[in-house]
């Protein structure tokens, strides 16, 4: 499994890259191993605003649904809508064919709450499904 | 590699491929036999908005009757029911369906009874309901029945909707519902539809819930906990008294889902264990058929405190002043009801067929029908324990889980179990649930199946479990021997199809 | 008994294998305190034939002959046919299709019943069955507030069969979604559509008519969905009496958003209520929110087409904000029945048995002087028939229909009178013999 160090990562398993103001959000690799292949996946609209913590989608496999966490509060600023037609992405690239939404954050410093991949991946050891 | 004439039943026999029924048939072909009016032919057009009318549907099939026939009669062919084989799917209790009840719910009486007849014209509808409602009561220790509910799920909704119904007489609904982590994935979800927050409770190490857990969530704002009792894992709840007398102390109640019942009618009643309301699955443990996925019945037994809060129309026996004979009727005059679940009554036919399977056993033969599953289960775990994982040690009822753990050392997983399973002509058992126990194969024999069909079960996943080993592959490849091998369901959901469309509506 | 295959001898062998000494002993585990000391009150065990006779007894204390009635449950004639291709015990015996590659047969019936209901209903999506019409009903009303969250009302016409009225209220209490109800109009019989319209606004999450109606009246669908829409809710239409849809437009061709309701008219008998089979059937967008089972189309491993249950996450969604609907069962059996119902009758045929009711429900309106009501019927008409003229019925063995006064009030002395290809011309001339006097 892949954890690139150049981003973050929360509890829900989803992973935020900084770019600036503007935050790439997606799924992690452990998530889209444990959902299997993703048969949908239902975004947020450009302009729509999300908060930290809270659902902003889901994401589904043949075998379960899982909400999408934000990882930060903002503004949607941009949408990756060719992963509706072809959500199989998610799978085969998490980190970047697979980004899902971008959001302009309001507060830079949300970031600092995130764990970085060594964190995530000591996380992911001591849950242990 | 398993040498299949020797080791299963039977052989492959002749499957006949058939398409659609709406990609067969001719232009003018009907299967019908129709009367003509017989009242003056007046036009539709001539009296009627032309917007409101439509002539003949583009798309309906144009068949004679015997292709019709022989359609369906070759899709019949590729199913596995009970009827060809054991069907040993945990916490379904797939039983045999006895023929009898077949014929006796097509009496004419039965099924060509109006729900809107007068009562004087369905006296013997609203006595079959009446007797069957109290043959229930007893058998799980309840003070009345509602037969209203669609089935187990419905049940659950109907238990719920009445135990809100309970707190809100005494001032506050509250707020949580408590279902233990083995419970069947309809329960959180019914708990969300009556409008309460499911809270999840672990269970004990050795499988069933502890006291000490219930005790550790339970407040004021507790409406009550929804268990299974034997639970998801075949074990009984042994705490069960004690966790109600927890719950009942902080004015919370115990709902039970009844869809285990079968390992304890005859024998104990959830009614005495200090349950408040449980739904019945009739087509379970009272083997009316399951119909390739329904119709079911979910009556709800419930104590006397939960009685007001019945669904309308509850069925009432009326005794007579003088020497008559009784009277039955449907009752729609209950203030505190939950209303009404189903545009009738019931599923009364589904009543029929439960009713005359109680009066055939008697109450000898509905002891034995627990006993003897508990028996077969408990034959059939003693037959597989040297072959595959157990995760509990603790004495199962009437179904036993294992696990594949000791296969996926090979690379055979539950699935694979399951699917060559089908290659020696059984239908394979639950997989993959409880979700506690990965992995997990839940079989439930039943009573019905003899020691014979029980053993071949054994011997086919014995076979298994060395093929497992010696040719993994084979396993992985299964199923092999069907129409069909494995589908595409990753396709299914990314490119739904879900209907056969006209030429003309092709995009 | 004859169920349970074990003797004696094959109970000592597996007792001993298991090593248990007694079959009582085998219930270890549950406590001594909690077991049954007694026997079961219950009759005791009886035979077949004895069983049978008893049985028969009761049937025959119920009334078979066909009553002219409807009001949600139609007296239609079921091919032999059908009947004996349910028999099949492959068909009735199979559990739910789980395991696709040995339920083929099921699985095809169920891509074919969806697809006949689309064909129906003028809808793009239709799910595997459920449970009955009004909880079709109540699970529309669930699916528009799903969708629109801030959007709290449901409009219901006061013509809408007063069970699925009654149904949805159940569902509804405990998500707190309030419901309005509209009258219908007192000459027609219908839902006046700029009624409607005054009671959609923007907490409207759908309005729901029935199509035909309790009164057996097609409604406006095209004007109440243009009202619906202009409000930006849902409509939907509920149909008891899908026959009617052999000669009447389908409600999605109308512009409604979902249709659902019964479909035992085809296939399946009255059976005193139950099992029904109800249906489901909705605009394309709505399919992820969708109730119940899909089945779908796809390949196998050797490229040959096969069908199976599909979307099925959302049947067990657990998100709590948004619960879906909690079904397990389809009425797979039932939805059998009407799909080879359906076959039988065939394009022809639908279109014919259509006309045949609506013809002979026409007859029995002029000659009963013009029914209370003026808007356009199918095989249910509403006429006044006071306490001496259902007297003379009963006393020619009629069951004339259904006083409409304890669902009505204003309706008191009227009668809800149903008229399908079961009563012949004679019969009908009986019934209207006696309704005049």
């Amino acid at each position: 499994m892949a954890y690139p160090d150049d981003l973050k990562y929360t509890k829900d398993h989803e992973w935020a890259r900084p770019n600036g103001k503007v935050v790439t959000v997606g799924i992690t690799d452990f998530a889209q191993d444990h959902l299997g292949d993703v048969v949908y996946v239902e975004l947020p609209k450009v302009g729509e605003q999300v908060k930290k913590g809270e659902p902003f989608g889901v994401v589904e496999s043949t075998k379960a649904v899982s909400e999408l966490f934000a990882p930060v509060s903002g503004k949607v600023v941009e949408v990756n809508t060719p992963l509706v037609d072809g959500p199989e992405s998610i799978n085969e690239d998490p980190y970047e064919e697979g980004w899902m939404i971008q959001v302009e954050v309001d507060d830079a410093k949300e970031l600092d709450g995130l764990m970085t991949a060594d964190a995530y991946q000591k996380f992911l050891a001591e849950s242990e499904e | 590699m398993t040498d299949f004439p020797k080791t299963s039943p039977g052989a492959s026999g002749l499957q006949l491929r058939e398409g659609l029924l709406f990609e067969a048939g001719t232009p003018g072909r009907k299967g019908a036999s129709l009367p003509a009016a017989g009242v003056p032919d007046v036009d539709p057009a001539a009296e009627l908005p032309a917007e409101l009318l439509r002539g003949e549907i583009d798309g309906m099939p144009e068949l004679s009757e015997p292709e019709v026939v022989r359609h369906f009669v070759r899709l019949s062919q590729w199913n596995y029911g009970i009827d060809s084989g054991p069907y040993p799917l945990g916490s379904c209790t797939m039983k045999y369906n006895p023929k009898s009840s077949e014929a006796f719910a097509r009496l004419g009486g039965f099924a060509q009874a109006h729900p809107m007849l007068p009562e004087e014209d369905c006296q013997g509808a609203l006595q079959l309901g009446h007797e069957l409602e109290r043959a229930l009561s007893e058998i799980a220790g309840f003070a009345a029945t509602t037969l209203q509910p669609a089935a187990g799920a419905q049940g659950e909704l109907c238990g719920l909707l009445m135990i809100r119904a309970y707190h809100q007489a005494r001032g506050n609904p509250r707020k949580k519902v408590l279902v233990p982590d083995t419970a069947h994935g309809t329960n959180p979800a019914t708990v969300t539809l009556a409008g309460y927050q499911a809270v999840k409770l672990p269970s004990g190490k050795d499988g069933v819930v502890e006291p000490a857990a219930v005790a550790a969530a339970l407040d004021e704002d507790v409406a009550a906990l929804m268990m299974t009792n034997p639970n998801t894992l075949g074990l009984f709840e042994r705490n069960v008294r004690e966790i109600a007398d927890l719950l009942h102390a902080k004015g919370a109640l115990l709902y039970n889902d009844g869809a285990n019942l079968n390992a304890l009618v005859g024998v104990a009643r959830p009614g005495d264990m200090g349950v408040d309301v449980m739904h019945f699955n009739l087509h379970k443990t009272f083997a009316t058929p399951h119909g390739g996925g329904g119709p079911g019945s979910g009556p709800v037994g419930v104590v006397e405190a939960l009685v007001p809060f019945l669904p309308i129309p509850t069925i009432r026996k009326i005794l007579p002043h003088e020497h008559g004979p009784a009277h039955f009727s449907l009752d729609f005059d209950r203030p505190k009801s939950i209303g009404r679940l189903r545009t009738f009554w019931g599923n009364f036919g589904m009543w029929v067929r439960a009713y005359a399977l109680i009066r055939e056993w008697g109450p000898e033969g509905v002891r034995k029908t627990a006993q003897l599953a508990v028996l077969n289960a408990s034959y059939l775990r003693k037959l597989l324990e040297g072959d595959y994982h157990l995760p509990f040690s603790a004495a199962s009822l009437h179904e036993v889980i294992f696990s594949d753990r000791k296969q996926r050392d090979h690379g055979v997983s539950a699935l694979d179990i399951a699917k060559r399973l089908i290659d020696h002509g059984f239908h394979p058992p639950t997989i993959y649930f409880p979700l506690v126990v990965p992995g997990a194969l839940m079989i439930e024999p039943t009573e019905t199946e003899s020691p014979e069909a029980v053993e071949a079960l054994a011997a086919a996943l014995k076979a298994i479990a060395r093929e497992a080993v010696e040719d993994p592959k084979a396993v992985q490849a299964a199923p092999t021997r069907t129409l069909v091998r494995r589908l595409d369901e990753v396709r299914a959901a990314r490119q739904p199809v879900l209907r056969w469309k006209p030429k003309a509506a092709e995009r | 008994m004859r169920y349970h295959p074990h003797t004696d001898a094959d109970v000592r062998r597996m007792l001993a294998a298991v090593g248990a000494p007694s079959l009582e002993a085998l219930f270890a585990s549950i406590p001594e305190g909690l077991k049954l000391k007694r026997p079961l009150r219950l009759p005791d065990a009886i035979d077949e034939h004895a069983l049978g006779d008893y049985l028969a007894g009761l049937a025959g204390k119920n009334r078979a002959a066909p009553p002219f009635l409807g009001a949600g449950a139609y007296p239609h004639h079921v091919p032999a046919a059908v009947d004996q291709l349910l028999l099949r015990s492959e068909f009735y015996t199979a559990y739910t299709p789980y395991q696709p590659e040995v339920a083929q047969g099921t699985l095809q019936a169920i891509f074919e019943f969806q697809t006949f209901v689309c064909l129906l209903t003028g809808l793009e999506v239709a799910n595997a069955s459920m449970y009955d019409g009004a909880t079709a009903c109540a699970e529309a009303a669930l699916l528009a507030l799903r969708l629109h969250r801030e959007r709290r009302k449901v409009v219901l016409s006061r013509a809408l069969h007063p069970a699925y009225r009654d149904v949805v209220h159940t569902y509804l209490v405990p998500g707190g979604a309030e419901i309005e109800l509209v009258p219908y109009d007192a000459k027609t019989g219908r839902t006046d559509p700029a009624v409607l319209a005054r009671a959609l606004d923007a907490k409207t999450a759908i309005a729901i008519l029935g199509s035909p109606n309790f009164f057996g009246i097609v409604e406006d669908v095209k004007s109440a969905a243009a009202a619906a829409h202009a409000a930006g809710a849902l409509l939907g239409v509920a149909v008891t009496e899908p026959l009617s849809l052999g000669m009447f437009a389908g409600p999605g061709d109308l512009g409604a958003d979902i249709a659902m309701g019964e479909l035992s008219s085809f296939g399946n008998g009255l059976n005193y209520g139950g099992p029904g089979v109800g249906f489901f059937a909705a605009r394309e967008a709505f399919l992820r929110q969708l109730p119940g089972r899909l089945c779908g189309e796809t390949v196998d491993l050797d490229g040959r087409r096969a069908f199976v249950l599909t979307l099925s996450t959302r049947e067990q969604h657990i998100r709590r904000e948004n619960a879906t609907s909690n079904i397990c069962t389809n009425n797979g059996l039932c939805a059998l029945a009407a799909t080879i119902h359906l076959a039988i009758l065939g394009k022809a045929g639908l279109r014919e048995l259509a006309l045949v009711n609506w013809r002979r429900a026409h007859y029995a309106r002029h000659a009963l002087g013009g029914g209370r009501f003026s808007g356009p019927g199918f095989n249910e008409l509403v006429v006044p028939a006071d306490g001496a003229a259902l007297a003379r019925a009963r006393e020619r063995g009629l069951v004339p229909g259904l006083p409409l006064g304890r669902f009505y009030p204003e309706l008191e002395g009227q009668l809800l009178t149903c008229v399908t290809e079961l009563h012949d011309r004679a019969r009908i001339d009986s019934l209207v013999e006696a309704l005049r006097g």
